[in-house]
């Protein structure tokens, strides 16, 4: 049964947390039983739990420490913008939903091309300069962001760098950000983008492509002796990573109707970071129920006024020790070890008596 | 009346040696290792210099030496771990010159290594899968979509990996976590995953190392057994020297970074430099005196 349950059981769980989270949702909205705060971040609440699985590939899987995943999402939600808004100013298109998808889509893309070129000098180094390096990347983004100006006139997408006077509407506005943005992101597109975004990783990381991303984490020698081209599937997991991060950020930002790149600064990238630590390291049902408890749980503080942010370490830090918590997990681990040891010794003496009867 | 001579100044000619031996039954067919005068500097230090062997198609050949000979510095050139100073490495008739790691594996070198490295989060069988990535392939997004021939490939891959793992007996550890082994397993899983690349020269590292007489015994049937089924060609460090005369055909003696011996099990057993390298100088004087 065991067997069975790490086949399937372990594929479908987190399928099953996100779809009965969407249900429990559906229903309170329909019975009106959802406060309003809560409901409108929903669409973040989605947002998040893209973001903490995607990073999740990058430190979970690939075993290197990025910092700049807030960077990745505010290309994603700025060229979603551009994008829808350009679809509904310039084209006339005036399908909301499809223009959704297309802006998804689109930031997708962008996403993933910053995510090469950043890659292809990042990726070169390891560990902590490689922390180091996502961070300052992170910060190129935003800066350069703060510098841009888009806008639509007659059909025509206008950009200037540094230069405000654009005829037109004006999409993006410098440090003002994304500005008129229609609010056309759903919640249902939202969990439809969270399955999408588990399909791919789970389907990803049990593959052939997945297998070597994890064999290069565990041992990079040994990978490389067994013909494992260590670039290209840390490139694979990287851009994935930034794609579906993209995704993620478009959503977010067609939630406002006007964002700036400084709502996607260094700390956003460490609350992300946040979520999949506290999630556990690899685990993907974690950084769902971390990112969406997070999410909501500085909101859910409020009673607590000036004391809310105070309240909400406080918070982190007693979940952090609960979760380490060396006898809980202790206990735990205890229950799986048995059941492994007893497995693994089993086949081991099967092993021997086999090969005795051998010799 | 004198002819002007169009010789490079510098020529300077030197014997290339061709005192390796190798199993009669290999003559006809193309050597799957030749080495010649490979040297490697670390600095000023003289690693490896002028190493010269030659591998047949089929034969098991030991490579041993004190503590510090360079032994396994060796398997680091031949394996594109370090580029080496001077001398070249024909792998199956191709020059290896200018490769990496991965485009020595794929040419046909598989190694396991003095401490081992395996995936230890993997299980056993996702670490022999890792072995067949370059035999069975298809692309990420046949993976990420589920596309037939990603059902078909890993059914493949499956049913190798299990055959394989099937030479040590090891088929049904195969779902259990590679780092959870006892250590004579994860030694011969090593050995499974790099047979998986499907090499013509198979390196093993210490392969011994850390096993029990009964085991070591085991592992010398197993090698043969790996040798006559697979057809390739075996070079192994050793320290067990009844694995290395045991099984090794030919044996190649290494001390401070140069070969000091070559021949079959027996000439290396009474050659009076191997011993002197082995067990030092006294003994020698105090026979004298």
């Amino acid at each position: 049964m065991s067997k069975k349950w790490k086949k399937y059981g372990s594929y479908a769980l987190p399928f099953a947390l996100v779809i009965v989270g969407f249900i429990v949702s559906e229903i309170l909205i329909a019975g009106g039983n959802m406060s309003r705060s809560l409901k409108g971040q929903l669409i973040p609440i989605c947002a998040y739990i893209v973001m903490a699985l995607s990073l999740n590939l990058v430190v979970g899987f690939s075993g290197e420490l990025s910092l700049g995943h807030a960077g990745f999402m505010s290309v994603g939600a700025f060229s979603g913008a551009i994008v829808s808004g350009w679809l509904l100013n310039g084209a006339g298109m005036e399908n909301e939903t499809l223009r959704l998808i297309i802006a998804l889509v689109t930031g997708g893309v962008f996403a993933g091309i910053t995510g090469v070129l950043i890659g292809i000098p990042v990726l070169r180094l390891r560990g902590d300069y490689l922390a180091i390096v996502t961070l300052a990347f992170g910060e190129i983004i935003r800066n350069v962001l703060n510098c841009l100006y888009f806008s639509v006139n007659d059909r025509k997408l206008l950009v200037g760098f540094n230069n405000a006077n654009l005829p037109g509407t004006i999409l993006v506005n410098g440090p003002q950000g994304a500005v008129k943005v229609a609010k056309i992101a759903t919640f249902e597109v939202g969990f439809a983008l969270v399955l999408f975004t588990l399909l791919v990783i789970m389907n990803l990381v049990r593959s052939r492509s997945g297998r070597a991303i994890m064999a290069i984490r565990d041992n990079r020698i040994a990978a490389e002796a067994s013909g494992l081209n260590v670039t290209k599937y840390k490139m694979m997991a990287f851009v994935t990573s930034a794609v579906l991060a993209g995704m993620a950020g478009a959503l977010y930002g067609l939630s406002f109707s006007t964002f700036a790149a400084a709502k996607f600064k260094f700390d956003t990238s460490i609350n992300i970071l946040v979520f999949v630590v506290l999630g556990g390291i690899g685990n993907i049902p974690g950084s769902i129920i971390a990112a969406a408890v997070l999410t909501i749980l500085p909101e859910q503080l409020r009673a607590f006024s000036d004391y809310r942010m105070l309240a909400y370490a406080v918070v982190l830090i007693l979940m952090m020790l609960i979760t380490n918590n060396a006898k809980l997990k202790g206990f735990v681990m205890t229950i799986r070890e048995n059941r492994k040891k007893n497995k693994v010794s089993a086949a081991v003496t099967a092993a021997q008596t086999k090969g005795g009867e051998q010799a | 009346m004198t002819q002007s001579s169009k010789r490079h100044p510098d020529t300077k000619m030197v014997p290339v040696p061709s005192t390796s031996i190798i199993p009669e039954r290999d003559l006809g067919k193309l050597p799957v290792l030749e080495c010649q005068h490979l040297g490697i500097d670390f600095g000023g230090l003289k690693a490896v210099d002028d190493f010269n062997i030659t591998i047949g198609r089929t034969e098991i050949a030991g490579l041993i030496g004190p503590n510090g000979a360079g032994k396994t510095t060796v398997f680091n050139m031949l394996t594109k771990v370090y580029e080496p100073t001077r001398g070249t490495v024909m792998l199956n008739g191709i020059d290896m010159h200018g490769m990496d790691t991965v485009q020595a594996n794929k040419q046909g070198i598989a190694r396991t290594f003095q401490n081992i490295r395996l995936f230890s989060n993997m299980t056993v069988e996702d670490n022999v899968r890792i072995g067949l990535h370059n035999q069975i392939r298809y692309g990420m997004f046949s993976g990420i979509l589920r596309a037939p021939s990603f059902w078909k490939k890993e059914k493949q891959q499956h049913e190798k990996a299990l055959e394989l793992l099937s030479i040590f007996d090891m088929q049904d550890l195969a779902d259990v976590q590679a780092g959870s082994l006892p250590y004579g397993a994860q030694r011969r899983l090593e050995i499974v995953r790099a047979l998986a690349t499907n090499p013509s020269l198979l390196l093993l590292d210490e392969p011994a190392a850390g096993m029990n007489p009964h085991e070591t015994e085991e592992l010398m049937n197993n090698i043969i057994k790996i040798r006559d089924r697979f057809q390739i060609a075996i070079l192994l460090i050793e320290h067990d020297m009844n694995l290395v005369m045991g099984i090794c055909e030919g044996i190649c003696v290494l001390n401070y970074g140069r070969i000091i011996a070559k021949g079959t099990a027996t000439e290396i057993q009474q050659n009076p430099v191997v011993i002197e390298a082995y067990l030092g100088k006294q003994k020698k004087e105090a026979q004298e005196a």
